[in-house]
């Protein structure tokens, strides 16, 4: 079913014998429809079989192989796609074919819904027998598009309802090793931190954690990832990340080189929300950044906020609003709580 | 770790910027009256480029032959947004083809005789909508579109997107968005899309298409807007919520959809609506922030006033009538409308006052989708790309919402200040942002659908 050998020798339907009882049923498209596409005639063809044997519901193999012939057409056909999979059920199709068959039409269109919720139900069919496919099909992928989207989330599909969560973290640590600025990567290795049977859970992760995290924050302060995942590492525990040493040490050490502050900066803003006691060499670090045209009597919060109004001027509405809104403090300590034990 | 290695983030980013500045470097070297000139929205190539799409499609689009109803969105959409209507023949032609589509147990498909889907449901929907003309409205059969959308409701609270279809909350959101604006939404419907949405909202803030991906912000506007359209919007944690969104304007002035991923002009509509329809949800960000709600603000009126009075006070950081206690309890409009109809959640919504100012750069924006994105009839994702309508539609819904983030209310126009470029050559007509159809065709619309 290569599509390049099948173009060239393909025969239109209305000339194939085992075709000849079928009546084509053509588009309803009405006398003067708008959005009208110029369709080839392979492509208005093909279409106008698959609705005769879509409408009178045959599940047959020439069925089975027309819903391949206009897959190839348009892999966007999702109406196809769910009657094809209804074909295979019938018949009893060896899946792992099906899966070569898939594989063959994603090569090219790896960004189409329609392939990847195929590729699910395949897998779900097959089972454990496809673990190893699937992490090695979304591998072959992210070695050409690092973050594709429906990869990923098949990826954890697959991962959580089949397992192989074995390699995974080694599978992150290798992606961010290649390309630390991977964010799909960083909230891959989240998905694993938090949901990998293996692990322990994210208690149980988090000093190691954090270690890896800081380091890449070290590394290359200016690269949001890190920063978001540092938070994430403490959600719903907000004062456990304000006691945290290690994150107080590479805010000072951030804060006194000469990268890009404003991650630092607004993870400190949020640390001094939510009631961080800063040390004095944090507090002279800050003192360094301020602009001469803040007040010194200015709250060390508000003169972040401040700072952060400066160096990053994209968003000094934002950081504006973060001023007028610097809680009082016990009230926003008791509302994060609250948040937290909602969403747990 | 090496210390900033040219990974491939960091090429293809470096590519982008080059790219931009190149064109914004041109663009501040010329005099004022060239710039004005070059930053004009070119109203009647785009008028062209639509309305030749709408009669006529080349073959290569036959990879776009199940997203009809979604190409005639784009397009009359766009079309609304430049202040343009179709002639009464279009327009027939319009509604025929879109009822062609729609099935006759409820519900549109991707073209005549396809499965019934989600998201073309919402995109035939909106289109018949921004048609508007009571032949068009009731040409959606409502009752049988109502038994399609309980026929998706997924167990895990979330829809799928046709029989057999993925479940997501792309999903969620077409399904509870024409459910609102048909005025066909119930409490069966809506039961636990809430839980199924807040699952999805990731550690990053943003909200992600399922349960454990990555913060997207096309996820994100989907359910953030099913959220207030469900009037759930305070189990999502907004501050974070926020806190993402305005860190995926980059120096290009436009919207990333994910962190450390390129600008698309895509997402001046996803993450600005995003930013947009925060600006309406001051009370419920306030609260969730501890800050008392000021009393004043039984009178709506009062609240945008103090809200808004003056920028020079917030920057000095008093804005005092947020500090002043007031005793917690003040539960502000998102508990009063309970006891409002749940279809009309959009009508409350739109009428609230724009309480907080945009914490996004507009100007900026609108610098990005003008200089970078516009092309000679049509809209693009970034310099080097081609234009298509589907960035046509969401870099001018974009643009529309920065030129409007200003007003203080819904039908103010925006003052010239706020509208880069030529005023009255650039000013495009006004959405709702949960919708996403023109703000008078929706009116219509809900008049239509209310008995009103």
């Amino acid at each position: 079913m290569d599509s390049g050998k099948e173009k060239r020798t393909r025969i239109p339907f209305k000339e194939r014998p085992d075709w000849a009882d079928v009546k084509p049923v053509p588009q309803d498209d009405g006398p003067c429809p708008v959005v009208p596409i110029a369709y080839t005639e392979d492509f208005s063809e093909t279409l106008d079989y698959f609705r005769a044997i879509y409408i009178a519901d045959e599940r047959s193999p020439r069925a089975l192989q027309l819903t391949a012939e206009a897959i190839q057409l348009n892999p966007g056909n999702y109406t196809v796609w769910q009657f094809r999979r209804v074909v295979l059920e019938s018949l009893g199709v060896d899946l792992h074919e099906e899966l070569k068959f898939v594989d063959r039409i994603a090569g090219e269109n790896t960004k189409n819904y329609q392939i990847w919720h195929h590729r699910r139900w395949l897998a779900e069919k097959l089972g454990a027998d496809a673990v190893t496919t699937e992490l090695e099909f979304t591998k072959k992928i992210f070695s050409e598009d690092a973050k594709n989207y429906h990869a990923w989330s098949h990826r954890q599909w697959v991962l959580q309802a089949l397992g192989g969560w074995e390699d995974e973290l080694a599978y992150c640590q290798q992606l961010l090793g290649d390309d630390i600025y991977n964010n799909s990567a960083w909230n891959q290795r989240y998905f694993v931190v938090t949901r990998s049977p293996l692990l322990g859970g994210l208690a149980a992760m988090r000093e190691l954690e954090v270690n890896y995290t800081v380091q890449a924050i070290r590394a290359s302060p200016e690269n949001e990832s890190p920063w978001r995942y540092l938070r994430g590492l403490y959600k719903n525990d907000t004062q456990s990340l304000v006691e945290d040493s290690q994150v107080a040490s590479v805010l000072l050490d951030v804060l006194t080189s000469k990268n890009s502050h404003v991650h630092a900066l607004s993870l400190l803003l949020d640390l001094l929300c939510h009631g961080f006691e800063p040390s004095q060499e944090l507090k002279s670090a800050v003192d360094v950044l301020t602009p001469q045209s803040c007040s010194p009597d200015l709250a060390l919060t508000k003169r972040v906020c401040s700072i952060l109004e400066h160096a990053d001027p994209m968003r000094v509405k934002y950081w504006n609003w973060r001023k007028s809104t610097v809680p009082v403090q016990s009230a926003q300590c008791q509302n994060t709580d609250r948040l937290a034990n909602l969403s747990m | 770790m090496e210390s900033r290695r040219v990974t491939k983030t960091l090429e293809d980013q470096g590519m982008v910027e080059r790219q931009v500045r190149e064109i914004y470097d041109f663009f501040y070297s010329i005099p004022p009256n060239s710039q004005s000139v070059v930053l004009e929205l070119q109203r009647d190539k785009h008028f062209d480029y639509l309305t030749r799409g709408l009669r006529k499609l080349g073959p290569s689009f036959s990879v776009l032959d199940a997203n009809r109803p979604w190409i005639s969105y784009w397009t009359l959409h766009s079309l609304a947004l430049l202040g343009e209507s179709i002639d009464a023949k279009l327009e027939n032609d319009a509604i025929d083809f879109l009822t062609r589509c729609q099935d006759k147990d409820g519900g549109y498909g991707g073209g005549p005789g396809q499965m019934p889907h989600l998201a073309t449901t919402y995109a035939a929907v909106n289109s018949l909508i921004t048609l508007g003309s009571p032949k068009a409205l009731s040409s959606i059969n409502r009752e049988k579109l109502y038994t399609f959308l309980l026929r998706m409701k997924d167990t895990s609270g979330g829809f799928r997107m046709h029989d057999g279809g993925e479940v997501d909350v792309r999903a969620c959101y077409t399904a509870i968005s024409v459910a609102n604006i048909l005025n066909i939404v119930d409490d069966e419907l809506i039961h636990g899309v809430g839980n199924y949405i807040l699952s999805c909202q990731t550690y990053e803030g943003g909200i992600a298409g399922e349960p454990g991906a990555e913060a997207h912000g096309g996820y994100t506007f989907c359910g953030l807007a099913a959220m207030i359209l469900i009037n759930e919007v305070n189990r999502l944690d907004l501050p974070r919520l926020i806190d993402w969104v305005v860190f995926r304007q980059g120096v290009e002035g436009g919207f990333q959809g994910r962190t450390n991923k390129l600008v698309d002009g895509c997402y001046s509509f996803w993450q600005g609506a995003v930013a947009f329809l925060i600006q309406r949800l001051n009370l419920v960000v306030h609260e969730q922030l501890g800050l008392s709600n000021d009393l004043g603000t039984e009178s709506a009126d009062d609240s945008s006033e103090s809200e808004l009075s003056d920028e020079e006070e917030h920057l000095e950081g008093t804005s005092s009538h947020v500090e002043e206690t007031c005793p917690l309890g003040q539960e502000g409009q998102e508990n009063a409308s309970d006891t409002t109809k749940k279809a009309d959640i959009g009508y409350e919504f739109i009428n609230r006052p724009i309480a907080m100012r945009p914490l996004f750069d507009s100007m900026y924006l609108q610098q990005y989708v003008l200089l970078c994105s516009q092309i000679d009839g049509g809209f693009r994702d970034k310099p080097g790309k081609g234009r298509d309508h589907y960035h046509t539609c969401y870099c001018l819904s974009g643009l529309s919402i920065a030129q409007y983030s200003w007003t203080n209310e819904a039908d103010d126009p925006p003052l010239h200040r706020d509208v880069f470029g030529p005023y009255s050559r650039n000013l495009l007509e006004q959405i709702h942002p949960l919708f996403n159809v023109e703000l008078d065709r929706y009116y219509e619309a809900r008049k239509f659908f209310s008995g009103l």
